[in-house]
Formats: structure tokens, sequence, C-alpha cells
């Protein structure tokens, strides 16, 4: 019972508006939504807040959807108005390659020490007394 | 020896990240606004609903836009600054009032002292969200060709002014007024 209260405080508050009659736009609110930050309560997005500027952006993202914009149009408003750090997903562009490539780069140098500490290892003597451990080349 | 260096090295480029990026303040969002058109607008004035104010009264000149709100605390504490920036006369002090109150704003007003020569009263806070307002107090610089020169986030003080507003406001005086 406190566990099922605990989980409907959240869901109370922060979107109070109807949902839309379009299924499809209602989707698109939704992911829209969670895809662009709150500018107040930086690590939240604005489907989350219950922030008074993140009304306002779920109200124009609400009547954006309603004017037919793409999902591109849309992006372009927010950004336009608040850059790109108003996106949970920054676009590929020169300036972010980096950002993107981190995790792969990143993945490849930890596998090269691993590769390279664990040969390296196979070639020690498996002999582990502390007399070998006293004598580091 | 290199089994040392590596390591070493890596961790002094972490050093080096962690050291610029700690001294950022993540909430200073830089705004894509400079260098652009200031986004266009027409509101009622706080001071008279009948009267209009629009970006297009400012054609021309020189002007800086101030954010605020009564319920903005930081708006208080820099409201003595922009009273003294007000005097020296240089360029007019237009506001934006945020999502306030219209009375709440007018008392502010009377009490503190105006700065502006006027508020457009932005209720629905769709002004600010044109031009990428997301933390009263704002303060933007716009020049006579209505683009963007900068904007400060945060209280502004006299010191902030008169290093990072003045400047600008000198160059762009210099380079012609159309008028």
């Amino acid at each position: 019972m406190l566990l099922l209260v605990t989980l409907a405080i959240p869901a109370l508050g922060i979107d109070t508006e109807p949902p839309f009659g379009d299924p499809q736009l209602q989707a698109r609110y939704e992911r829209l939504g969670k895809e662009l930050r709150c500018l107040v309560c930086q690590n939240q997005a604005i489907a989350d807040s219950n922030a008074g500027l993140a009304s306002d952006l779920r109200r124009e993202l609400r009547e954006l959807l309603e004017a037919g914009k793409t999902d591109e149009e849309i992006q372009k408003f927010m950004t336009d108005r608040y850059g790109d750090f108003v996106l949970y997903r920054p676009p590929v562009a020169p300036r972010t390659w980096l950002l993107w490539a981190a995790p792969v780069l990143l993945l490849l140098i930890g596998l090269t020490v691993v590769v390279t500490v664990v040969r390296r290892r196979s070639r020690l003597p498996l002999d582990d007394s502390p007399d070998n451990e006293s004598h580091p080349a | 020896m290199l089994r040392y260096l590596i390591p070493g090295a890596v961790f002094l480029v972490l050093v080096g990240f962690f050291w610029v990026g700690l001294q950022r303040d993540p909430r200073v969002v830089p705004s894509p606004l400079i260098g652009k058109p200031a986004p266009q607008f027409e509101l009622q004035s706080v001071e008279d609903p009948a009267r209009r104010v629009s970006s297009e009264d400012f054609a021309g000149r020189v002007y800086v836009l101030n954010v605020w709100g009564t319920w903005c605390g930081g708006c208080r504490e820099e409201h003595g600054a922009l009273l003294a920036i007000e005097r020296q006369g240089l360029v007019p002090i237009v506001g934006l009032n945020w999502k306030d109150d219209r009375d709440l704003a007018r008392r502010w007003l009377n009490e503190l002292g105006d700065p502006y020569v006027v508020n457009a009263f932005d209720e629905e806070g769709r002004v600010a969200i044109d031009w990428g307002v997301y933390g009263a107090p704002e303060t933007f610089l716009v020049d006579a060709n209505g683009v963007v020169l900068h904007k400060h986030l945060a209280p502004i003080t006299i010191e902030i002014w008169e290093r990072d507003f003045v400047p600008l406001i000198e160059a762009a005086g210099a380079q012609g007024d159309p008028s």
C-alpha cells in the first residue's frame, strides 16, 4: 500500500494537461518531451519537471505539434532559442564527433590495455614466489 | 619506466579536463542568439494595459533588455545596479516582466525605483521563450541594427556592466547610428 502511494505521487503533479486526441501525436509529445532538457532543473527533461519554464515549454511543444510541425522543425525551434544544450541527444556534427566517438575510443583503449597486460602476464614465469617480486625488471 | 609514465600522463590529462570543466558554471548556457537578430515582440506594458510595447519602438537604437520578476530574488539583488546604470544614461533599459503579477510589479517599481524606460508584460512567458530566457535575471544588449550583442546571466553589477557592456556599447555607437 505504502509502495503504491509513493509510486502514485510523481505521476500526479507534473503534466496536468489533457492528452491529445490523436494517440500518434500523444506518443510524439511524450517522446519529444523526454528528449528536451529543462534548463532550470538541468538534470530533468521538460516532461519530468514541474518548473514554470518546463510547463511553458511543454505548452510550446503541444502547440507546435498541433500546428503540424515535424520533429526536426520542433527541435530547431528549441535549439534556435536555447542552443544544443536543450537536446539530450546532441546532433552529430564536426564539433561533437569526439563526443560521439568517445565510448568506442575508450573501449578500444581499454581493450588494448587488457590485451597487452594479459599477454605480458602470460610470458611471466609461473613461479610467483616472493623472490621474483623483490627483483623487478 | 613506461609503466609509470603512461598512467601518469593519463592522470595529468584528466586533471586538465577536470581543472577546466569544474571551473565552468553549468548554469551558464551560451545563448545561440548572440550575433543574431533579436526576437520581435509586442506586448502590453506593465504600467498601462492599453499601451503596447514593441521591439519596433527601439529599432535603430542600442538598448538593454532586462528580464525580471517580483518572484525573483536575484532581480531584487541587481535592482540597485540597474538604477545606477540608468543614471549613467548610456542606453535605455527595457524591462521584460516575466510571468509576474501586474500589481506586484507596479508596487515593486514604486517602492524600489524604476530604472526602465518601459516594461513589457510577458505574463505567459512566450516572449521570454523566444529570447531563450531560462532564469531571471537575464540582461541582453541589442545594437542599433537589432542584433543581440551580449547576454548576461545572473544579477548584473556595475563591475560587470563596465567590463562587459560598456565597451560593446561604445563600439556599437562608434560604428554609427543609422539615423
